[in-house]
């Protein structure tokens, strides 16, 4: 199967996004998603709900939070509880009722988190899985078969995820056969009027592999790119510059994805990049650690320092949580055996991401990006010393300077 | 606080609490049964969801086991339990120990009673306990008391009048207490009738509590595992016998649907709801029918598959302690089990619960199997829904003079 004989297998892709505003000075975009299950503002957030739940909060409370998409991961679902029965479900919408938009991604991240459990070749991923042993190959085929019964308004290929952390020839091998396997899965799509594919860019750490990636995978007419194969172990440094060489070749008029990014600094130093959209379990997971998110860091609710704190989590934050409860009742429950208090935090955390983003999104709007990234950075770090490095190069190579 | 009964059919008081709580406007319906909560909290659910319940009782039950070791906190902050476990507008009792969890023997003294918190042993004299109900400032609260005569197997005579001695004496000194307390004019003692299984101690603690000032009385002891109630039934009906008419009596540890009628029977007004608690925990919906005027094949459509297939459960099963880990009852359904695996009606056809409204079986089964904090959640809100129900329905039997149908319903899905 030729790669680049393939590239108009694809009928012209369905413009996804539809831009709104873009900074002056940075890569910052606003914009509107336009999906099957309804608009999404961008840039957006979106909360991981592995396997048809987002934890312990209902459909309705995230929906009531305001969000309009989130995430399902392909390799959970696919073995529990199958697509066979899900698609008998009405879908991973019918079967978690969901009325808004999700996102699968491929199963391919399970192959490095999960790695001693799997071998890739050139048909797929081998993997044994680890609730009954029995081996199952994820070709990129399959994925989409399984992405096709689960009926996600965006799907993701199935790529060669190789950690940020490898080096040598192993890198390039995952970054070609990734364009390979994109062309598979273009070619096994079955349902690309009620569902958008979206390409991953690989290459690692390497500028000249992911330029290659680049210059070939965006011969595909897909409906929007992600930007993979990083947030792993990789250094800051390296990681934004992989960012900024992908979305200065990446087309501006399709939505820009990239893949496991959460922290609330990496989100603005994104947007500034020019990404629209983010994911990553580090919002829900934390929450359900006693970890509060705040515009200063984060509150370690657990922590003896809480027990007689009245205050809310964020006087200024709107969520439940906050409307109803103060750090003081929320460290006693933390340090019962009630989930409730999981749920609290989830709740204001995902609060949280959500007004990070629309804030974004309003200061593109309104011209003042820059000098919301400059408040942002002041209240989260406080002294400009303590502003990272990285952070404060990535903003100065668009344009936004923190002095 | 005013208790008016609307009628007595058969032992069982139909009425209402009024002028209750700190504004003197809130109503409570008996027989009715108290919101179960875990450190101040519904179990699982955050005010959304508890909100989404229907028919959710206008008081809560909160525990001293896990709000004692906040003591200093609710002193300095000044304001009440209420308005710090985020429920200002809830009506609140707070018991001594938590239904599910069963008290440590052996910690009872003449001087005080221990609570067990997150951080261990918390010992109250009389003089701490008031200082902690004066912090808490609950509705009503549980007055100090000597509970073990019942823990152990066979309580001795001399145990049971001990109990008896100094759950009056710790009564006396609290109301004294209660006396110099501006603060805590506003709470309500409850008092707790001890005595064991002593049928003498029994009486002598019904006619003692209820020539002091309390405004309710908690019948204490009687709980344990379905043989031991059916044992202590007629020292119910005669303990009640003692007490006055006109004021509220609660049990404590009795949950399941038909212990429950027994004891409205027996003269018994308020219950725990912490039944729906322990088959949320074992992964169980309850799917028990309570509709006692239906057609009949809606009554058989409505339970848990055909004849055959329903469980058949010894009820002389011992309960396992500790967590409160129970067998399964046939009041429900396990959502673990395979055959829910493909199954998309709805936990109970009819249900009016958010879970039902949204959810299939299928999908909580999947929640269990993947161990996701959901299906705790989703089981909480329909299991509380359709145990709040059930009470409704007795009321309203009551009402109609149609107890015993219910109860004959009731007893059929028992066994």
């Amino acid at each position: 199967m030729a790669a680049a004989s393939n590239a108009t297998s694809l009928e012209s892709a369905p413009r996804i996004l539809r831009l709104v505003a873009e900074c002056s000075r940075s890569r910052a975009r606003a914009g509107e998603l336009r999906l099957p299950h309804g608009p999404v503002a961008t840039p957006v957030f979106m909360p991981v709900g592995t396997q048809a739940t987002m934890k312990g909060i209902t459909a309705e409370q995230l929906d009531a939070l305001g969000c309009r998409i989130c995430l399902g991961n392909t390799y959970h679902l696919g073995l529990r509880p199958g697509p066979e029965l899900i698609q008998k479900a009405q879908g991973l919408h019918g079967f978690m009722n969901w009325p808004h938009n999700l996102l699968t991604d491929s199963g391919g991240f399970q192959m490095v988190s999960l790695v001693s459990l799997s071998e890739v070749t050139e048909e797929g991923v081998r993997f044994r899985s680890p609730y009954d042993g029995d081996e199952t190959l994820l070709s990129p085929e399959r994925s989409v078969e399984i992405q096709n019964a689960l009926g996600s308004d965006i799907i993701m290929q199935l790529d060669d995820v190789v950690s940020s952390t490898v080096t040598g020839p192993r890198v390039e091998e995952a970054m070609y056969r990734s364009i390979r396997w994109l062309d598979r899965c273009i070619a096994a799509h079955r349902r690309q009027d009620k569902q958008n594919l979206f390409a991953i860019i690989q290459g690692g750490l390497d500028a000249d592999l992911r330029a290659a990636c680049l210059e070939e995978m965006t011969k595909r007419d897909v409906p929007g790119f992600a930007i993979g194969g990083l947030s792993g172990g990789e250094s800051k440094d390296q990681f934004w510059r992989m960012v900024a060489l992908s979305t200065s070749r990446l087309p501006k008029d399709k939505p820009r994805y990239l893949m496991g990014v959460g922290y609330a600094t990496d989100l603005v130093v994104c947007v500034a990049l020019g990404c629209d959209m983010f994911d990553c379990v580090f919002p829900t997971r934390t929450a359900r650690f006693g970890s509060a998110l705040v515009p200063t860091g984060n509150l370690q609710l657990k922590k003896k320092q809480f027990q007689k704190d009245f205050r809310p989590i964020d006087p200024k934050c709107a969520c439940p949580t906050c409307q109803k409860h103060s750090r003081a009742f929320l460290h006693a429950l933390l340090h019962s055996d009630n989930t409730a208090a999981l749920h609290h935090l989830t709740v204001h955390n995902i609060a949280y991401q959500l007004q990070l983003m629309g804030a974004l999104r309003a200061s593109i709007m309104e011209k003042r990006f820059p000098e919301f990234v400059r408040d942002f950075m002041d209240t989260m770090y406080g002294d400009p010393t303590l502003y990272p490095t990285w952070a404060t190069e990535a903003l100065a190579s668009v344009g936004i300077s923190l002095t | 606080m005013k208790l008016s009964l609307t009628k007595v059919v058969n032992g069982c008081r139909l009425g209402k609490i009024k002028n209750l709580g700190k504004t003197g406007d809130r109503t409570m319906d008996i027989p009715g049964c108290l919101l179960y909560t875990k450190t101040g909290s519904a179990p699982h659910l955050t005010h959304h969801t508890l909100h989404s319940i229907h028919g959710v009782p206008a008081m809560a039950q909160l525990t001293l086991s896990s709000l004692a070791e906040y003591h200093e906190v609710l002193t300095e902050y000044k304001e009440g339990v209420g308005k710090f476990i985020g429920m200002p507008e809830s009506l609140l009792y707070c018991s001594l120990h938590d239904p599910v969890s069963p008290c440590p023997a052996g910690y009872v003294t003449n001087k005080s009673v221990s609570v067990w918190g997150v951080g261990g042993r918390v010992e109250m004299t009389a003089s701490k306990f008031m200082a902690i109900q004066q912090a808490l400032q609950p509705d009503w609260f549980q007055c100090l008391s000597d509970g073990e005569a019942s823990c152990a197997e066979a309580s001795s005579i001399k145990r049971a009048r001990k109990s008896v001695d100094r759950s009056l004496l710790f009564l006396d000194h609290c109301l004294r207490l209660q006396e110099e307390s501006e603060v805590l004019q506003k709470s309500t003692i409850i008092g707790v009738i001890e005595g064991g299984d002593v049928m003498e101690e029994r009486l002598r603690s019904a006619r003692e509590t209820a020539k002091r000032p309390v405004g309710g009385f908690l019948l204490d002891g009687f709980q344990g595992n379905p043989t031991t109630l059916d044992a202590r039934l007629d020292l119910l009906s005669s303990v009640t016998a003692e007490l006055p008419e006109d004021k509220p009596r609660l049990i404590c540890g009795v949950s399941l649907p038909d212990e429950v009628l027994e004891c409205i029977e027996r003269g018994v007004d308020l219950f725990e709801s912490f039944f729906p608690y322990q088959v949320t925990e074992r992964g169980g919906a309850l799917t028990f029918s309570f509709d006692y005027q239906p057609n009949p094949e809606q009554t058989l459509l409505q339970q848990n598959g055909t004849q055959e297939e329903k469980q058949y459960v010894d009820q002389s099963k011992k309960m396992k302690t500790a967590s409160g880990n129970q067998e399964m009852t046939s009041f429900e359904i396990n959502l673990k089990e395979k055959k829910y695996r493909e199954d998309f009606d709805p936990l109970v056809r009819g249900c009016s619960c958010y879970c039902c409204k949204n959810h299939t079986r299928a999908y909580i089964h999947h929640l269990l199997v993947t161990n996701e904090l959901l299906a705790g959640v989703l089981l909480m809100i329909h299991n509380f829904e359709h145990y709040f129900g059930f009470f409704h329905s007795i009321r309203e039997a009551l009402k109609s003079d149609r107890l015993a149908q219910l109860k004959e319903l009731i007893r059929r899905q028992a066994s």
